[in-house]
């Protein structure tokens, strides 16, 4: 081995082994996993068990379907808003940054639990502090827990809240590469804003925001503290149950570890499936 | 030039008339926390809508520490994100260092594999982590199961070769000419030109162990072992618990890393950023 081969493995073996013992080994035994039955000891191989469960399971099924509403409505309302968002607060024209900035960037660094706390408080259908101020407006109460529709929007709204500053700090930077004269020439131009925007900033800004938009599939694929804190377990009965949450319940509840495997593959397979399909569309037209 | 002056007055107010609302609704929840958190909890749940704070905090967060020892919590919280984040720099800076000055046997490999993980999912691998941990070697309720298995990250790697890789080479050749050794070099000259970027990870690292909620969840159970947000996520939802109480819980949470954010606002931007473009 040379001399640079045998230095460099020197600095990465630490790494590497965390990453051999915590990352790949599971992802092995996983999918090894996914292929026993793991309901009652012993655990025996049964390749068809879980498999054959997961494509006729209705809680499955409904996690699911579930997962896909939220990411087909979310998704593109939060990265739209972070695209707003951060080309408003480039603005030359904007006071008082700081704290503009600070408003829409500060949910990054709120944990999970702790939002998850508040906006089930706020929330609330009877005492709760939104359905007072929609009251002063003449709107009647919702109940926000009892409510499929309803809680399906509150966790959305959440997510929403929570991530859209997170988008919008990558956007910006995304912008302020875009160099200065570019506009310049434009204006010259007279070529108006708006056109500006569409022309030339959204194209330059596309490969940014389709990043934005995979890791956005990947996050939603995984939601869990979420419909877990704030809508109650999955509530109600289910209406907000995502695969997240389903998983936990089979990995970690039920302590079924074959059939918790078989769904986080299935996860994973659909949020690459997603990203692909993400990256193709907006590959470059040449 | 008037109406240039007068369509830009136009945008500047039409820019503010759209982003104060949306700042100001922004805002209201993490406002709201600390209003919930000060108010005694027949203002939580009375029919008067409540928007200022009162002077309850203490008294809600005694509720809180009686019903979790929740400063035991924090403490355990403070000690893993901060033992995560020494250990977990060290280990991205020298592997960050090794892809980006060397030139070696299967480094494409470990790059590919390195940006793999990147877009796979978190749950193909808490199940396998679990029962190692938890059964296979008997580490439920430790402090090893709380900061090793959440050590792999790629986002350091990625962001620490980033940094070494655009520092001028002929400093570490000048190095090598006199005799000083490998490791040498990246301790004393690479990692403290690298100080901004180790400043930026270090954030990051610390606000995501802080935050982490899943894998503490699942791995400790014990009260005393437990970290603070799966302490508080406990209690949400449980009857005859003080939600005053439980917004004091969020109020400690969150408040000291919006401090920390306004201070370092540019290195929590940059690190946040960084993790995308690459």
């Amino acid at each position: 081995m040379r001399a640079t081969t045998r230095t460099a493995y020197g600095f990465l073996t630490p790494y590497l082994l965390i990453f051999a013992a915590f990352w790949v080994w599971p992802i092995i035994y996983s999918f090894y996993l996914s292929f026993l039955s793991t309901r009652v000891q012993p655990w025996t191989f049964n390749p068809t068990f879980n498999w054959g469960r997961l494509i006729i399971d209705p809680a499955f099924f409904n996690a699911f379907k579930n997962t896909m509403i939220i990411l087909v409505i979310q998704v593109p309302v939060m990265i739209a808003l972070a695209t707003l968002l951060a080309v408003l607060l480039n603005s030359h024209l904007l006071k008082a940054r700081g704290i503009m900035r600070f408003a829409f960037f500060a949910p990054v660094v709120v944990g999970e639990v702790a939002y998850a706390a508040v906006f089930r408080l706020m929330f609330q259908a009877d005492f709760g502090v939104i359905n007072k101020l929609l009251a002063l407006v003449g709107v009647a109460p919702i109940s926000w827990s009892s409510n499929p529709t309803a809680a399906m929007a509150l966790i959305i709204t959440a997510v929403t809240w929570r991530w859209v500053g997170y988008n919008a700090i990558i956007i910006l930077s995304g912008l302020q590469s875009i160099p200065e004269d570019v506009y310049e020439a434009a204006t010259l131009d007279k070529v108006s804003k708006t056109r500006q925007f569409f022309f030339i900033t959204l194209p330059l800004l596309r490969p940014i925001i389709l990043v934005c938009v995979v890791l956005s599939v990947i996050g939603t694929m995984q939601l869990f503290a979420e419909p877990f804190l704030i809508t109650n377990r999955g509530g109600p009965g289910g209406a907000t149950e995502t695969l997240g949450l389903f998983l936990y319940r089979q990995g970690f509840t039920v302590l079924n570890f074959g059939y918790a495997s078989a769904v986080a593959y299935t996860i994973a397979a659909i949020a690459i499936v997603i990203s692909v399909i993400n990256f193709w569309l907006g590959r470059d037209p040449k | 030039m008037r109406s240039k002056s007068q369509t830009t007055l136009l945008r500047t107010v039409g820019l503010h008339a759209v982003l104060v609302p949306l700042a100001l609704i922004w805002l209201f929840p993490i406002w709201m926390m600390i209003v919930f958190s000060t108010q005694p909890e027949n203002a939580i749940f009375s029919s008067n809508l409540v928007l200022l704070p009162s002077d309850q905090f203490a008294n809600n967060f005694a509720l809180l520490q009686a019903d979790t020892g929740f400063l035991r919590t924090v403490f355990v919280s403070i000690v893993v994100a901060t033992v995560y984040t020494v250990v977990s720099v060290f280990l991205t800076s020298m592997a960050g260092w090794a892809l980006a000055r060397y030139n070696f046997a299967g480094k494409g490999v470990v790059l590919a594999i390195i940006l793999g993980t990147l877009t796979l999912p978190y749950f193909v691998v808490v199940i396998p982590q679990f029962i190692m941990v938890a059964r296979d070697f008997g580490l439920g309720n430790t402090w090893f199961a709380l900061i090793v298995p959440p050590l792999f990250n790629s986002l350091g790697v990625l962001f620490m070769r980033q940094s070494f890789s655009m520092m001028p080479g002929e400093l570490f050749d000048a190095a090598r000419v006199e005799g000083v050794k490998e490791w040498q070099i990246f301790l004393r000259v690479a990692l403290p030109m690298a100080r901004p970027t180790i400043a930026a990870l270090c954030i990051i690292l610390f606000l995501a162990s802080w935050n982490n909620y899943l894998w503490p969840l699942l791995i400790n159970n014990r009260p005393d072992m437990m970290t603070a947000p799966v302490a508080l996520g406990s209690l949400i939802g449980l009857t005859r618990v003080s939600w005053g109480g439980i917004m004091t819980g969020a109020v400690v949470l969150t408040l000291p890393m919006l401090f920390a954010f306004v201070v370092l606002q540019r290195h929590f931007v940059a690190g946040i950023a960084a993790g995308a473009i690459k």
